[in-house]
């Protein structure tokens, strides 16, 4: 049989790295967790431990906690992206990659694609979760698709935080133990699952200058007054600013690997 | 068109940290011949088949791909080759058959040529039984079929191997030369590096010798034999009073101090000629001898002459 090449396409080339990204989570347990059994556990974990001694009940506590858990959920899922691209460079499959005539850049577009739809993913089950917990934002779902966006589009721009780590850092173990860290601290000293103003001073200081927490506050806005808050607009922007730094660093780095 | 070249590289030099890890190295290797390279652990040999597949930029020198200058047009150069690594790279959490596929759509064949092209190339490296399993559970010979697979997904013109056999069992050693032997058939051209004399004497057309980044000697392996080793004539002597008098006649004939094992003479001699005349003379002396052995020099001989004293 002859062998024809079609033309070598850019986006083709993308998609294919995307796609077998989606595999790997799909296959790999460890990957996976992240992306769908931990949100589910979570929610459900935390909804119940915390609901009566927080809020007076489960069904209290759900509009505080369900943005927080979709908050560490996005945080979570982002850093899958750095221990990934790090295996993919200790594998040698990376360097496999960049023998194929196709674009240098496709192996790692690829990934952050893939970060997009596995985001949504992760999204998703924790908000479903919610939901199956007697979750009721008075929202209509439009605005719901507007949280679904925001948190998404959080979650990618912080996963260039997380790629950089990745192509900089020693081995993916110690890309894993930096996201798990970075993942608790992040979650927890937020207010992700308490109010602040329970909180001692010092960490009142911290969990106000958590990002996180104006993620979290920015949806719980939208889904209390069904409009889009300045808070909202500012983690928006957040977000754009992370790429706009985040971006260039993360493909810099990753051009100097070869 | 006999000899084309393939691969043309002229000064390589590679310089990490101030050191010179590849040291102004300069060959051709022709278009369908095995071209082996030679060496130690950490002689040189990976950092220039990094450089030659495009993964690590030459710090001095040239690479010229069939005529693809790597440097200007390294996606053409690319497309010609495939690359076999040395440690089987691929993707763990996967079936062979999604390598496969994932492979052959990044090489730019389209979803059914890609469908057809992995179900033969599973065929041929006989993973069939194996395809949709997860790679987890290969063995290495397993492993490293489905890497080569991989790298032939296009039928390409070069095929890189990265220490093909080292790792590997005897029986599956045995399988993998097959296999590339096979390949040399269909006409491609093979480079592969190897720190085992053994793999380069029985698969490359040309050995390059290469030690401390530098290349030393480059020949087909009998060529490198000849002018390097020597070969080992070892006999043993019926009568024990005819000792004396046989050293001296080998001594004289063969040109080097024998050894002397009990009554067993093991003497190194370069020319076949000398160990004839030698033989003749204690013929015509009337000394008879038994358990008559000669030994060709090995490529390890050649290899220990050519880098004693540097290690």
């Amino acid at each position: 049989m002859e062998i024809k090449r079609t033309r070598f396409n850019v986006v083709q080339n993308i998609n294919t790295m995307a796609y077998r990204n989606l595999l790997k989570t799909l296959h790999n347990p460890d990957n996976f967790m992240d992306v769908l059994i931990q949100p589910i556990m979570f929610m459900i974990l935390f909804g119940y431990l915390f609901g009566g001694a927080i809020a007076g009940g489960v069904y209290a506590y759900l509009p505080t906690i369900v943005p927080g858990i979709l908050a560490q959920t996005i945080l979570s899922a982002a850093s899958g992206s750095g221990t990934q691209i790090k295996e993919d460079m200790e594998t040698g499959i990376f360097d496999r990659f960049k023998t194929l005539p196709i674009d240098h850049i496709a192996p790692l577009a690829g990934q952050l694609l893939a970060d997009i739809l596995r985001l949504l993913i992760a999204t998703i089950a924790s908000l479903t979760t919610g939901f199956f917990m007697g979750w009721r934002p008075n929202v209509n779902f439009g605005w719901i698709v507007v949280i679904v966006l925001l948190s998404v589009f959080i979650g990618w721009a912080i996963s260039w935080i997380y790629a950089l780590v990745g192509l900089l850092a020693k081995s993916a173990t110690m890309v894993e133990s930096i996201s798990l860290m970075t993942m608790l601290l992040l979650s927890f000293l937020s207010n992700a699952f308490i109010p602040i103003n329970t909180l001692p001073k010092l960490l009142q200081i911290i969990a106000n200058l958590n990002p996180m927490t104006y993620v979290i506050t920015a949806v719980r806005q939208i889904l209390a007054n069904g409009s889009f808050s300045n808070t909202a607009w500012a983690v928006l922007l957040f977000g754009i600013g992370i790429v706009l730094v985040f971006a260039p660093l993360t493909v810099w780095a990753y051009n100097k690997q070869s | 068109m006999q000899d084309e070249i393939a691969i043309k590289v002229d000064h390589l030099t590679k310089i990490f940290d101030k050191q010179k890890v590849v040291d102004d190295v300069s060959f051709r290797v022709k278009k369908g011949e095995v071209f082996g390279l030679l060496g130690p652990n950490g002689a040189g040999k990976t950092t220039i088949l990094r450089m030659l597949t495009t993964l690590l930029k030459p710090s001095e020198g040239n690479i010229a791909i069939f005529d693809y200058d790597i440097k200007k047009e390294s996606k053409q150069a690319r497309s010609t080759f495939g690359v076999t690594g040395q440690y089987a790279s691929v993707d763990e959490d996967i079936s062979a058959r999604e390598n496969l596929m994932i492979f052959s759509r990044l090489n730019g064949l389209s979803k059914d040529v890609a469908r057809v092209r992995a179900e033969e190339l599973l065929k041929e490296f006989s993973l069939e039984a194996s395809a949709d399993k997860s790679i987890k559970d290969f063995s290495g010979g397993m492993r490293r079929r489905l890497d080569l697979a991989i790298s032939l997904i296009t039928r390409p013109e070069i095929i890189f191997l990265d220490e093909p056999t080292t790792g590997l069992d005897p029986r599956t050693r045995l399988q993998m030369w097959e296999t590339i032997r096979g390949l040399v058939k269909d006409g491609s051209t093979i480079f592969l590096t190897t720190q085992y004399l053994e793999e380069a004497d029985n698969l490359a057309d040309r050995v390059a010798v290469i030690d401390h980044g530098k290349l030393i000697k480059i020949g087909t392996p009998d060529k490198l034999k000849h002018e390097n080793g020597e070969s080992t004539m070892s006999l043993k002597i019926m009568d024990k009073s005819d000792i004396g008098r046989s050293v001296e006649i080998l001594k004289k004939n063969l040109n080097s101090e024998p050894t002397l094992i009990d009554s067993t003479i093991i003497t190194k001699f370069k020319e076949t000629k000398q160990a004839i005349d030698g033989l003749s003379e204690l013929k015509n002396a009337n000394i008879s001898i038994s358990n008559l052995t000669i030994k060709e020099p090995s490529l390890d001989d050649v290899f220990m002459a050519l880098t004693v004293g540097k290690n």
